[in-house]
């Protein structure tokens, strides 16, 4: 019946055209003869030359060759029609068999996550055709699966009550935070530490990497039904193409996902060494580029079972690493090398000094480091990864991490129409973190600007915490601006621990004031007094503050305090630009964030900086 | 020691003694673009409170928040005695999901496996395990941030 219509109406037209001709035709026949009696001379019509016989049979032709075409095209039209209802239908039915294959496949990663919890119960239920697993909307679509996402997740969860949060990340892991895996996981005694990923503090608390269990989140397939809302995450899925026009974004696997307002958190990529990525498969499958947690596993095992590895890269993640393997290597009869081209450790980040003082401490924690260390060729030979440095120095290793940077993951500006920038990579926000009308960016990716310090993008986990919180923020209707400056901080072993915020890049001049450490002002005497986690200023995720937990474990005894003068134990160090305080390095010297983040904030040009260090009482306990 | 753009300064704790005279910008308590606390300057509840952890977004957040809602704006002499219902049906929500928000008597358990592995200062860790302990009943375990300073 459905066929009589659709051929009903294929034909009104040209039953309209035709009917018409006909009409016209027949009226110009009788209005000629009616008039031929009245008017004597008359301009010859095309229509009505010829004799009345001639005419009938043309006309005759013409409407027969009219309907003939009209029957033609209008089986055309439905067979092809047809075949098009076809291919959707079986389309539709690949898709449903390929999700239920993936169904139970999703279940696993989330009982690896948390060993004793059981799986949500929809992940193992049998599909439903009513419900798709991939929501058709999402009124809060955030694209990336970490730190800053899961922030603005549950920024957005806060304010907007009943608020439906979809997360598509491609890593196949619930949100989870990152610094432990360069510092806390290494030191816990558990030995299935690489299983549950928890690690426990000092004063007996454990957690988690993950920032909350499975069962806090809702599955993708309920979310648009489920009561009250919730946030749900798609795991190991990409997202390849965004169309802003149509606000909706594409997956790998082509689903197509419609959103109202949504984040961009993809954070990042590992960079790595030219001569590495020419090297080979043999040298590839020895190196290691280390962000995830599956990063963490490969190399864990690696440290076990080898006899060698270096790390290439001076800055927070290489060197973190570096102690951490370190630490190890004594038990694990494990030689750890790093090397850099700086001349000490953190040597972008910390003045000359103080990255020497750095460097000598790192080596203490039983690293070789090798500073002044371009790497000119790698290759695998006789069994071993050769690294060979411009200055003729070689270095023979069963394994490398190549800690060299991050780059930030840029690939939906193409399609979305975004601009990325040049300067700092990342996409180009403002103030407000937005992209565009209802795309915002926050965490890595995002190069925002920063009224109080101009356009930069940052790197820090507490940044991602920040960020993503204000993206929440804004996208509930805040439109607030990056205020509230975010911190980062680093343990290099348990005489060395600082937090710093703002700029801090060792181009700028440096004011340094300094006094003699005791034996209180380490981060392990920190973490004991306070029984605190993570020193993150936003407070949001408490994590065992370990480095020095661990050590006091196995070890009992306290280090001895630094004797001499030149021992910079404790102190600040202020960053200036243009005579204005942009950054501060809180050294051995904990809880005083809060002053560092007002003088900032203040931006004052101040003639005395040791008068501002005397804010910070850093001589007291 | 003077590095051309570094400079050092070492100070004794007698050089720091005077109080500073470097002068700091008056905060505006009312800035919009500021962080607050728990409640915000119009008197309502900061939901996004930092403080609060995951208690407002997780999926037992809407009892929650009619709970200390109710709790905040009550006038009562016993502040939140009519909000029994509310905290009850935020009770049964939170009994649903175990792993999210820890019974009462597993967070007391913190503090004093704290003082059985740190004897070497446990006025230190007691100190320490009071603010944890009030900081665990507001927020979750394995959520919260612990205070910083």
């Amino acid at each position: 019946m459905f066929q009589c219509k659709t051929v009903w109406n294929k034909m009104a037209p040209l039953a309209r055209a035709s009917s018409t001709l006909c009409r016209q035709s027949g009226k110009r026949e009788v209005l000629r003869h009616v008039r031929r009696p009245v008017l004597a001379h008359q301009a010859l019509m095309s229509s009505g030359a010829t004799g009345g016989g001639m005419e009938n049979t043309l006309y005759v032709l013409l409407v027969g060759a009219t309907c003939l075409g009209g029957g033609v095209f209008v089986y055309r039209t439905l067979s092809r029609d047809k075949a098009r209802y076809d291919d959707r239908l079986s389309d539709i039915s690949s898709r449903w068999s390929e999700q239920r294959e993936q169904g139970p496949a999703q279940a696993e990663p989330q009982q690896g996550a948390a060993a004793s919890d059981p799986p949500p119960a929809s992940a193992m239920s049998p599909v439903e055709p009513a419900l798709p697993e991939v929501p058709e909307h999402a009124p809060y679509l955030l694209i990336g699966g970490g730190t800053a996402s899961f922030a603005a997740a549950r920024s957005i969860r806060a304010r907007d009550p009943g608020a439906r949060v979809l997360i598509v990340t491609d890593e196949a892991d619930l949100p989870y935070m990152r610094p432990p895996l360069s510092k806390e996981l290494w030191f816990s005694d558990d030995p299935s530490v690489t299983e549950t990923l928890r690690f426990k503090q000092w004063n007996g608390k454990e957690r988690s990497i993950y920032f909350q269990p499975p069962s806090f989140y809702v599955s993708p397939r309920e979310l648009q039904t489920v009561e009250n809302g919730g946030v749900a995450v798609l795991m190991d899925r990409k997202v390849t193409h965004m169309d802003v026009r149509g606000s909706k974004v594409k997956l790998s696997d082509g689903t197509e996902i419609s959103y109202d307002k949504c984040l961009i958190a993809t954070g990042g990529v590992p960079r790595n060494l030219q001569v590495i990525e020419r090297a080979g498969e043999e040298v590839k499958k020895r190196t290691t580029l280390f962000r995830k947690i599956e990063d963490f596993r490969a190399l864990e095992k690696v440290s076990r079972e080898l006899k060698s590895i270096t790390i290439i890269g001076g800055g927070f993640l290489g060197s973190e690493l570096a102690c951490a393997l370190g630490r190890r290597s004594a038990d694990l009869g494990l030689e750890v090398v790093q090397m850099f081209p700086e001349k000490g450790n953190m040597g972008k980040v910390l003045p000359e000094y103080l990255s020497n003082w750095t460097t000598e401490k790192v080596k203490k924690e039983g690293v070789t480091v090798l500073t002044d260390a371009v790497v000119k060729n790698v290759s695998y030979k006789d069994g071993k990864v050769q690294i060979r440095m411009k200055d003729g120095r070689v270095v023979k290793t069963d394994h490398v991490v190549a800690a060299v940077g991050l780059e930030p993951n840029v690939e939906l500006a193409r399609s979305a129409g975004l601009e990325v920038d040049s300067d700092f990579g990342g996409y180009r926000v403002n103030a407000e973190l937005q992209a565009r009308a209802n795309i915002w960016v926050a965490g890595d990716a995002a190069c925002f600007y920063d009224i109080k310090l101009g356009r930069r993008r940052v790197e820090h986990h507490d940044h991602a915490v920040v960020s993503g919180r204000l993206a929440g923020e804004n996208m509930t209707g805040a439109d607030k601006p990056y205020w509230h400056q975010s911190m980062f901080w680093s343990d290099l072993g348990p005489d060395v621990g600082y937090e710093a915020i703002g700029i801090v890049d060792s181009n700028l001049p440096t004011v340094g004031v300094f006094t003699k450490a005791t034996a209180k002002d380490t981060p392990r005497a920190v973490t004991e007094l306070s029984g605190t986690g993570i020193r993150s200023e936003s407070e949001t995720e408490a994590v065992a503050g370990a480095v020095a937990g661990a050590v006091a474990g196995a070890a009992g005894a306290p280090a001895p305090p630094p004797q001499q003068k030149e021992d910079y134990g404790k102190g600040v160090i202020f960053y200036l630009r243009d005579k204005v305080v942009v950054g501060i390095v809180l050294w051995n010297v904990f809880n005083r964030m809060p002053i560092a983040r007002k003088i900032i904030k203040d931006g004052e040009e101040h003639a005395d900086l040791n008068e501002v260090a005397k804010l910070f009482n850093i001589h007291d306990d | 020691r003077f590095y051309c753009k570094d400079r050092i300064i070492f100070v004794t704790k007698e050089d720091h003694e005077a109080p500073s005279n470097a002068e700091l910008v008056e905060d505006d308590p009312n800035d919009p673009y500021e962080d607050h606390g728990l409640i915000l300057p119009s008197g309502e509840i900061n939901w996004n409170c930092p403080c609060l952890g995951g208690m407002a977004s997780g999926p037992c957040g809407q009892q929650f928040k009619e709970a200390f809602s109710c709790f905040h704006y009550s006038t009562e002499e016993v502040k939140g005695s009519e909000c029994i219902e509310h905290f009850r049906g935020m009770q049964e929500c939170m009994q649903k999901y175990p792993e999210l928000y820890p019974q009462e008597d597993e967070n007391e358990s913190g503090p004093s496996g704290g003082d059985d592995t740190a004897p070497a200062e446990p006025s230190n860790t007691d100190a320490a395990s009071v603010p944890d302990s009030s900081v665990d009943e507001v927020t979750v375990a394995g959520t919260e941030n612990a205070a910083t300073s």
